[in-house]
């Protein structure tokens, strides 16, 4: 199944899932509606037409200063057609650490997921609704902030000790 | 700056309390991060019920440095090395994913020299035996045998020496560049490389005898850890790992890169031979038989850099080099068959800039161990030790 018969298969099944489309490059991006992701991810996989099976990569993003988005972008592959796709969602945001950017998570769908949102969370600083634990994996648990948001200040210290 | 929204340290305080109940229930225990099996420095923490593995809990990030936010300050150029420091046992396939992304969004991929290309896939695949060598050694001493270690050391120290050779470094090479290399092979290399593959020949089969049939062996490995193949596809396992369970998924074979589709050779998956498909066992053989692999392709490799691509006094394996590295603004996912699995570079540039706006490193590894809770849910002790030698990760590359 190509780009535009995907395309046609979630507006039928869901309507106006799909807000938009980047063609311009060398691999076309979904921009999906971000509460319908766990439900497109979940049909994706499971529609013998395109049975995208394989989850490669989960990618926190942070949009830059002025923009304020922050965005998630699935990347899917399929093991018996051996195609890829990739899914964009992303939600506008204050920047305000007590009020993080929230999606939906589909750690339900696939579970490579779960490593990857966490990822997610503890780097850019994306909260992803019921993801089972969503702890800090690379990070320390007590650490402040989310380092590759692109206004991250790099931390002095670090319980006391001052780091070089 | 603390953060009060208490539903973001709600997972937190769970484990904390889980943690807490279970060791007046059952026993806690830490293994790692400096205990040698645990290859690096990984933190597993066990709930235990006398022998019995309850729960693993697997901590990592100890080697942690934020490859993707140096990334973000650095030209694609100067990333190469930082990318050779992911999974350093295989820093040539690294560098080979991340160059044939920015090259395939340069428009440059197709322009590559074939003598390149097949110097690319030379080393690639000498760096993927070292590191599949280093897999069979260290998952013998994890399980008792000695022996192998040492033996796949001195095996691994001619292709250590051959790749010094090549790029000046031993183990972060470099080599590989955008759009060519850092330096052509240096003359004679390929007479040292055929000595090394006759050489190497007879001591895989005396590997095998002495690790592959030994009955110690199979009765330590076979019918333990078993992934079945649903599950490692859910989540995400690729490489050995998937190979292991019975798929023959290799992206060697299904993406056709480079000049992999000029060579010859087989994909070998876990048969299950001496127990279940899909166990420590089956991931071990097929490491073993990726080797005799890969030693066809290095084989069919010279053969070309021989004869048709023979090295000419004229040859510049930088005169593809682009002078400004700056890709129309647009999104790109590379992946590509590292040593441990499906290795990816997820690009975004503003087309602006020489300096990507996001790098993300898709580590294998970093898949391949967070199955590690599911399958070790309810064995022994000693038999987690088999299944974490199995798995072969890397925490260079874990970490990142």
């Amino acid at each position: 199944m190509n780009f535009e018969d995907i395309k046609l298969l979630l507006v039928e099944k869901f309507g106006g899932v799909i807000i938009g489309e980047e063609t311009g490059g060398l691999q076309p991006a979904l921009v999906i509606e971000p509460n319908y992701i766990a439900e497109v991810c979940l049909e994706l996989r499971n529609n013998p037409k395109t049975y995208f099976d394989f989850l490669s990569s989960v990618t926190g993003v942070d949009y830059g200063v002025e923009l304020s988005r922050f965005g998630v972008i699935y990347h899917l592959a399929s093991i018996p057609y051996q195609t890829q796709l990739t899914l964009k969602i992303s939600k506008e945001n204050n920047r305000d650490l007590n009020e993080l950017p929230i999606f939906p998570s589909i750690t339900s769908v696939y579970r490579t997921a779960d490593w990857h949102e966490r990822e997610a969370y503890d780097l850019a600083g994306i909260f992803f609704e019921g993801h089972p634990d969503l702890r800090r994996i690379l990070l320390p648990d007590d650490w402040e902030g989310f380092p590759l948001r692109k206004d991250y200040k790099t931390a002095e210290y670090y319980k006391g000790i001052k780091i070089d | 700056m603390n953060i009060a929204n208490p539903i973001y340290s709600a997972a937190l305080e769970n484990y904390n309390q889980k943690i807490a109940s279970a060791a007046t229930e059952d026993m806690v225990l830490n293994m790692g991060p400096q205990h040698p099996s645990t290859h690096g420095v990984l933190r597993l923490e066990l709930i235990t019920d006398g022998e019995i593995v309850k729960e693993v809990i697997p901590h990592i990030g100890y080697l942690h440095r934020c490859f993707e936010k140096h990334a973000e300050s650095l030209t694609y150029q100067q990333t190469i090395p930082f990318t050779d420091r992911l999974d350093y046992l295989a820093s040539m396939n690294n560098s080979h994913a991340f160059v044939m992304g920015v090259e395939r969004m340069l428009g440059i991929d197709k322009d590559i020299p074939k003598r390149v290309e097949y110097i690319r896939v030379l080393v690639c695949e000498l760096n993927r035996i070292g590191s599949h060598l280093i897999a069979i050694g260290t998952y013998g001493i994890d399980i008792g045998a000695f022996t192998p270690f040492l033996w796949c050391f001195r095996d691994r120290e001619h292709i250590m020496g051959m790749l010094e050779w090549a790029s000046g470094s031993r183990m972060l090479y470099n080599y590989i560049w955008v759009g060519g290399l850092f330096y052509d092979l240096p003359v004679g290399f390929e007479e040292r490389c055929r000595e090394f593959v006759d050489y190497f020949k007879p001591k895989m089969k005396e590997l095998n005898e002495l690790l592959t049939d030994n009955q110690v062996f199979i009765n330590r490995t076979a019918n333990i850890g078993i992934l079945p193949l649903d599950v490692a596809i859910n989540y995400g396992c690729s490489g050995p790992m998937l190979r292991g369970s019975g798929l023959k998924w290799d992206l060697r074979r299904i993406d056709n890169y480079s000049v992999y589709p000029e060579l010859e050779f087989d994909v070998p998956t876990g048969k299950g031979e001496m127990g279940t498909a899909g166990d420590c066992w089956d991931r071990y053989k097929v490491r073993v038989d990726e080797i005799e692999q890969s030693l066809k392709m290095i084989e069919q490799c010279l053969d070309r850099l021989q004869k048709e691509l023979k090295r000419t006094p004229d040859f510049d394996p930088r005169s593809k080099m682009p002078r400004k590295t700056i890709p129309k603004a647009q999104d790109y996912y590379v992946r590509c068959e590292g040593a441990k699995g499906e290795l990816g570079f997820y690009f975004m540039c503003d087309g602006k800039s020489e300096i990507p706006t996001r790098v993300k490193a898709r580590a294998p590894s970093f898949n391949n161990l967070s199955v590690l809770p599911e399958i070790a849910k309810g064995v022994m002790i000693a038999d987690l030790i088999a299944i974490v030698g199995s798995i072969d990760f890397v925490l260079g590359e874990v970490d990142r």
